[in-house]
């Protein structure tokens, strides 16, 4: 029943998306696409795969318990037919779909459901990903490699498994969607080892059929996929070397039908005027804000209205001119597109005069001299020159620290390194759809020790408890409350001002004329770059 | 001329140490934190530790480098941090293209340098002369990357002659291949001109030249064969600097070569990748180098390796 309504659901957002395109009704079946990138796909194993050419396909490829409607940030069931949970809000009970298949022709099972979260949460594996299973009871155990089980995890029956959490946790089913959850088939992986990301055999869209290394990568339609009508397309062809503007040349030609790598942030203005390229650029929203953290243990960011100042020196508008546009100017830590976003929050306003007079009352009528840190690769230097030019405005020499994305990172990490850091290419995107991700390993305590990427040095533990508070709010009928909690915990964080919050960043696809589907598709807030299971050929 | 090749042989395994040495401190140095880039931004510092106790990299710059050494004696470069792939893969899947972008570019280099050279000796201090000269100082001083995008906007998107970058056919080779030979076919056109040049001068030529043969005998027969022995060594030092011009062509080009390889391993500091395609590129250049000091002696009996 669950799942008939589910489809219909889908089927009718489909069609409402087509509609409102103005497109044909019914999306066309068959078709064959090639999508290009410059580098070669680091690999499709979902445990290991973390960038964002690799974290689509590999969706394409498996499934999780969980996923999200396509285009979207809503959370839906994917291999778990139905889930359950229990009164203390901290063991879920997934209810497997039937039938299902691994693209080796064996019905996936809740043992492998069991398997694939304790591969990936095994320290051998290395997945970058494991930490994300921290909530799950037995996951230290296994961390500490003292065994390779987690005691959390049981299979009740063959489509039926439980998973206990050390506490309630909102986020948990977020982390049954991220493709480290991935379910994988026990006997690819061991025979395969470590080329298994070479070799991936998962229930998705899509199977891997041909990976000619450093050339191309075929994906072809899985026939027996448990949802039916999708995929559209029969065949993607990744074609991989692909020089960037080369790529789009070609697209321009009808040769590619989608340029993965974009538009190169230099060209983007004079692609955007290009009168051929206008209906081919598809804009979306991503869950990321770019920021300058105020080490607020460093003296003399320890002091509130200094930073307050900094926060009304910056002319965000300013930057976001410097990046062609692509992107909004941010007032709060959360971006947009995320739950628990605060639109009547103002923030701060651009004001050099009450600047000036804030730095003064705090007794630095002269400024100050300090670092400002950033990653040398264009455009951050450019930012960071404009942000070094708001601040000499108002007295405050910054001298400009470029260095390679590591040091950078490196430096965040020790305490008293780092006065201020651009956080341009570097954080930061959210890992999943949910406020708290931007919270902890940013802004959250936990994220303040050495080696975080709490680069602010932020730790107000009253504002951690709220948003403990909010994670334990598991109940799906008080997802709302929880967002509007969350909330509050970052618009009451500004009020400490560790941060001056830049802009939210945009993305931009490029597709060829024949391409079909909601521009959603293309600009996936999940299925980043773009979700290959719902586009179609005309 | 066994003891000159064992000599060399010896001479090469020690240059190959160097490199090895050399590239291996140099990306020990540089401050990248491979364990960190693995683990991903979520992993707590435990992870890290623990990835970067499996990699050995808390090891010792001394130790990592003789386990490097040890494993490459057994033929293993490594595995990728990127891809997870055996570097030996990895390059593998790549040399093929890289091959025959090689000699399909140093064909070119040598067609087009050898003849402008013996077209600039035989018009020697005239128009053309200079004009081929400044021509073939305009190749070499080009930058690749420029030049590359350059013809691929003339020649392919412009004038359509060529496919915009890509692998398979002949039709694919022309224009990276071109590009190459363009750009370096400048140092074997003045090499040839000056070598042209002096062997135009000598007795035997005079001699042949009086004996009533043909200028086109005298010049294929006589005066190139002898011009052209410098340009043997030459072929082996310029596969270093080719190898370099393939780095950047190939991204440009999309060629799924050992070039594109480390332009893709530099950008994301995959450091056995780096390592494992310095040494292959080195491997090939000290056995391009052995090579043709063991070639001219064939064609050129005047020298006799058994005396160096």
């Amino acid at each position: 029943m669950l799942l008939k309504t589910r489809k219909r659901l889908l089927a009718s957002a489909i069609t409402s998306m087509l509609i409102a395109t103005g497109v044909s009704a019914e999306p066309n079946k068959g078709g064959d696409i090639i999508v290009t990138y410059q580098n070669d796909v680091a690999t499709l194993d979902p445990a290991i795969g973390y960038d964002w050419q690799n974290w689509s396909m590999i969706k394409s490829l498996f499934d999780g318990l969980m996923d999200y409607d396509p285009g979207t940030t809503d959370l839906r069931t994917d291999l778990a037919e139905s889930y359950l949970l229990s009164e203390d809000g901290k063991t879920y009970t997934f209810k497997l779909r039937k039938g299902v298949t691994f693209h080796n022709g064996r019905e996936m099972t809740a043992e492998d459901v069991k398997y694939s979260l304790e591969r990936t949460a095994n320290p051998d594996t290395k997945s970058p990903g494991a930490g994300f299973f921290s909530p799950i009871v037995g996951y230290d155990a296994v961390a500490a490699g003292e065994t390779t089980e987690l005691a959390g995890v049981t299979v009740i029956d063959d489509y039926t498994v439980a998973i206990e959490l050390t506490a309630p946790n909102a986020t948990f089913l977020h982390v049954m969607g991220l493709n480290f959850a991935s379910v994988v088939p026990k006997e690819a992986v061991e025979e395969y080892g470590e080329d298994f990301g070479k070799h991936p055999v998962g229930t998705g869209a899509y199977e891997l059929a041909d990976w000619t290394l450093g050339q191309k990568l075929t994906f072809e339609k899985n026939d027996d996929y448990f949802r039916d009508g999708v995929p559209y397309v029969d065949t993607i062809t990744f074609e991989i070397g692909q020089e960037p503007l080369v790529a789009l040349q070609r697209l321009e030609r009808d040769e590619v039908d989608i340029a993965g790598d974009g538009i190169p942030p230099a060209k983007f203005l004079q692609f955007k005027n290009d009168p051929r390229f206008q209906d081919l650029m598809v804009t979306g929203n991503q869950l990321h804000t770019g920021y300058l953290t105020l080490n607020v243990t460093m003296p003399p960011l320890d002091d509130l209205k200094v930073r307050q100042a900094i926060n009304m020196a910056i002319n965000k508008d300013r930057i976001v001119r410097i990046i062609n546009g692509r992107a909004t100017p941010a007032n709060q830590p959360l971006p947009p597109a995320m739950p628990g976003y605060d639109e009547d929050y103002e923030g701060f306003s651009f004001d050099p005069e009450a600047a000036r007079s804030l730095l003064a009352e705090a007794g630095y009528p002269d400024g100050f001299e300090t670092e400002l840190f950033v990653m040398n690769t264009d455009p951050q230097p450019r930012i960071a020159q404009a942000m070094q030019q708001d601040l000499a405005n108002i007295g405050i020499t910054a001298n400009i620290r470029s260095l390679a994305q590591a040091n950078v990172i490196a430096a965040g990490g020790v305490k008293d390194q780092a006065p201020m850091i651009w956080s341009g290419g570097m954080a930061w995107i959210a890992d999943f759809p949910d406020p708290s991700n931007f919270w902890g390993p940013i802004l959250g305590c936990d994220g303040a020790v050495p080696g975080g990427w709490n680069w602010a040095w932020y730790c107000n533990e009253e504002l951690d408890a709220l948003g403990a508070k909010a994670d334990a709010m598991a109940d799906p009928d008080r997802q709302e409350e929880r967002a509007e909690l969350w909330g509050s915990v970052f618009t009451q964080a500004m009020d400490d001002a560790p941060w001056v919050p830049i802009f939210n960043e945009q993305r931009v696809t490029v597709h060829s004329k024949r391409m079909g589907g909601d521009d959603a598709l293309y600009v996936d807030p999940v299925h980043v770059p773009v979700n290959y299971d719902y586009i179609w050929v005309k | 001329m066994a003891v000159y090749i064992l000599r060399r042989l010896a001479y090469a395994v020690l240059i190959l140490l160097g490199v090895s040495f050399i590239t291996y401190l140099l990306l020990y140095l540089i401050p990248a934190d491979p364990a960190r880039q693995l683990a991903g931004r979520s992993a707590t510092p435990e992870t890290v530790a623990n990835i970067r106790a499996q990699l050995g990299l808390d090891l010792p710059f001394y130790q990592q480098y003789f386990r490097y050494l040890w494993d490459l004696l057994q033929g293993d470069l490594g595995r990728s941090y990127i891809q997870r792939t055996e570097v030996s893969a990895l390059i593998g899947s790549r040399l093929v293209a890289s091959s025959e972008l090689l000699v399909w570019g140093i064909g070119f280099e040598l067609l087009i340098g050898i003849s402008l050279g013996v077209l600039a000796a035989l018009k020697r201090n005239t128009a053309v002369d200079r004009a081929l000269m400044t021509l073939s100082f305009v190749g070499v001083s080009s930058p690749h990357f420029i030049a590359s995008m350059l013809f691929l906007y003339l020649f392919a998107v412009n004038l359509d002659w060529f496919p915009l970058g890509g692998y398979g056919t002949v039709h694919h080779i022309l224009l990276p291949a071109l590009t190459l030979g363009l750009l370096g076919s400048g140092w074997y056109s003045r090499m040839v001109r000056s070598s042209m040049i002096e062997v135009l001068q000598q007795d035997f030529i005079r001699t042949a030249r009086s004996k009533g043969l043909t200028r086109a005998r005298v010049i294929f027969r006589h005066v190139l064969p002898n011009a052209i022995i410098p340009v043997i060594p030459m072929v082996a030092i310029d596969i270093g600097i080719f190898i370099g011009g393939l780095v950047v062509v190939e991204s440009v080009f999309g060629w799924p070569g050992l070039g594109q390889l480390a332009w893709q391993a530099i950008q994301r500091v995959d450091i056995p990748v780096i390592v494992g395609v310095t040494m292959i590129s080195a491997v090939f250049i000290v056995f391009a180098n052995l090579l043709a000091d063991l070639l001219v002696p064939l064609v050129d009996p005047r020298i006799n390796l058994d005396k160096t």
